[in-house]
């Protein structure tokens, strides 16, 4: 795609490659439709306060379980009587701050554990990438399902523990990165002038693992607002009377026959977050790497 | 090939030892103490709880613990449930049946509908059938699977009445009895993996149809359907198989939220219920059996293809 940009512009080699990896990305509509969406609920979550209809927390009784479109709730109300519209915008507060949060831990950790591992090899290779293989070996949501069961719910939990679990991933990306640029001509030349270690690892080969750490992130975050969710559902993540939406969706299944728009509003929630990530994620993987396919 | 397969098998060794100490650090190593997360709901006297460690051999040092640990397991004891007094593996082996035959059909389901799906999207490239398969390929990959299973338990199992709404068939009901139970958990449980390689295939696809052995191929006179589906179809599928056996760790993971959903009395459930009493020692037994089945999965997976691309050879 970025050749395609290239050609598009001919005469104009002073563009920087931020800049074509940014007219890529805008030219698929599908991640611009992402980052609409997403900003979209990035602004229901900043202005909650402001946009959201009632109070997300006040119940009442004499309003219990009435439907979609009535009298001052859009989208009805909840088995305590509270508005389902306000606790959908106030739960996107909960969903982007732990996708950033976890996505945020588990970057940091997995790219400092591959940058060293890549970068010295041996030892520390060898311990952090079997502690990596070990980490893989679990279905990702049983460690965290199991991890959680034992430190008991909280939001906090489950920001730590998705964090602690997802980390191995990133580990693997930089480090395989690592080893191609650790050779390259430009550490080589940097070393050759007397760069020492760190200066050669944060400020030479850092920079260059980033595209790679970028793409995970947006899906890692659209997975941890998946799981952040699937605890909910299961009782072991963010607990009530807290709107978020796994929590509102298991809290709803009670209730699917009286009331099926309690989980029919969450779960689209969370798609639609979930889908912009994967579309912002997309795009971004075709307009930072030229190479690859449409492959996961 | 036989010396691969050695080594692969020894490498694995490491792994599940250290999946073991996880599993074993999980519960000695939280914060708080073993006894007490387990009573959380009772009352227990000082005296109690030391009784209580003495028994369970908690006031060892770790080591020690890790130790017998591991004695037990390799003796197949995974410990004793606090909330049924049976013994784990018990559980778990009369449960572990059931999770496969939800995870396989799964894994039909996925299979079933992205490599026909990923194939005719990667032959018509760029067109609306391609556009419409990735865009709900897509939405596929971003549906929580818990929301997908209540929507169709709610729209097929209450509002149509047509599909029974929890539990397992039995074979003794006729085939059709256990099909009919297994429709909506293991499409709950299969699309996400489904749209995953409903993507991989057709990228897959794109891949190989742009070869130098396909263009030759073509070139000789070959019809298209014979070229796309007797010579490239065979290479393009290797990767798809393979990213298949290595989501089994996804199907496991989500089968802990499709059997509770569904009441479908496999592993997951078991590991829901325990999660739900404290039950520690199941919830470990369960994490356990999950990442060591995990493991097995993939080591086959490996196995299977290096016999299937002979190209591979890893020396």
């Amino acid at each position: 795609m970025t050749d395609q940009v290239m050609k598009g512009i001919p005469g104009r080699r002073d563009q920087s490659t931020g800049r074509v990896a940014l007219r890529a990305f805008m030219r698929n509509r599908m991640a611009v439709l992402g980052s609409m969406l997403l900003c979209g609920i990035v602004v229901c979550a900043v202005f909650a306060p402001w946009i959201a209809p009632h109070d997300p927390l006040t119940m009442k009784l004499t309003h219990m379980f009435e439907a979609p479109g009535s009298a001052g709730h859009l989208l009805g109300t909840d088995n305590f009587g509270r508005d389902i519209l306000s606790r959908l915008i106030y739960g996107s507060r909960i969903s982007l701050t732990v996708g950033l949060v976890v996505v945020g831990i588990a970057a940091t950790i997995g790219s400092i554990l591959g940058l060293l591992s890549g970068f010295y090899g041996g030892a520390v290779d060898t311990i952090v990438m079997r502690l990596v293989d070990v980490l893989y070996s679990f279905p990702f949501l049983i460690l965290a399902i199991a991890v959680m069961a034992v430190l008991g719910p909280s939001i906090y939990n489950v920001m730590m523990v998705l964090g602690l679990v997802s980390w191995p991933l990133y580990a693997r990306l930089v480090r395989a990165s690592v080893l191609s640029l650790r050779e390259a001509p430009f550490v080589e030349a940097s070393r050759a002038i007397g760069a020492g270690s760190l200066r050669l690892m944060f400020r030479q080969i850092m920079p260059n693992c980033i595209s790679p750490v970028l793409v995970s992130a947006a899906m890692g975050m659209a997975t941890a607002i998946l799981s952040t969710a699937a605890l909910g559902f299961l009782g072991l993540g963010v607990q009530p009377p807290t709107p978020e939406w796994g929590t509102m969706l298991s809290e709803g299944k009670d209730f699917i026959r009286r009331a099926p728009y309690m989980i029919t509003y969450p779960g689209f929630a969370i798609m639609l977050v979930v889908l912009s990530l994967n579309f912002i994620g997309d795009g971004l993987r075709d307009a930072l790497d030229p190479r690859t396919t449409h492959q996961r | 090939m036989t010396a691969y397969i050695v080594r692969r098998i020894l490498v694995s060794v490491p792994v599940i030892l250290g999946v073991t100490f996880v599993v074993f650090a999980l519960v000695h190593f939280a914060p708080g103490d073993a006894v007490r997360i387990m009573l959380a709901s009772e009352r227990v006297t000082p005296e109690m709880a030391a009784q209580l460690r003495a028994y369970y051999g908690l006031d060892n040092p770790w080591y020690t613990q890790y130790f017998s640990y591991l004695g037990n397991l390799l003796r197949g004891d995974l410990g004793t449930s606090v909330t049924s007094r049976l013994p784990v593996s018990q559980s778990i082996l009369r449960r572990f049946p059931n999770t496969l035959q939800l995870t396989f059909a799964s894994l039909i389901v996925a299979l079933v509908i992205a490599i026909p799906v990923g194939i005719l999207s990667a032959t018509r490239r760029n067109s609306l059938l391609d556009y419409l398969s990735l865009t709900t390929a897509m939405v596929g990959v971003s549906m929580p699977n818990f929301w997908l299973g209540l929507l169709l338990l709610l729209w097929l199992g209450l509002q149509h009445r047509l599909l029974p709404i929890w539990g397992i068939g039995s074979l003794s009901n006729g085939l059709w009895d256990v099909i009919r139970h297994l429709i909506m958990p293991s499409i709950t449980l299969g699309t996400s993996l489904a749209a995953l390689l409903t993507r991989l295939t057709r990228a897959s696809m794109l891949e190989v149809l742009s070869q130098d052995y396909v263009s030759t191929a073509r070139a000789k006179g070959l019809a298209e359907r014979i070229v796309q589906y007797k010579h490239a179809l065979r290479n393009a599928i290797i990767p798809v198989i393979t990213a298949a056996g290595l989501q089994f760790g996804a199907l496991l993971g989500g089968a802990v939220i499709v059997e509770s959903i569904f009441a479908w009395p496999g592993m997951g459930r078991l590991a829901y219920e325990a999660i739900q009493q404290r039950d520690l020692p199941t919830i470990q037994g369960t994490t356990l059996v999950f990442a060591v089945s995990f493991v097995l999965v993939t080591l086959v997976v490996d196995m299977l293809y290096v016999l299937v691309d002979p190209r591979i050879r890893y020396d």
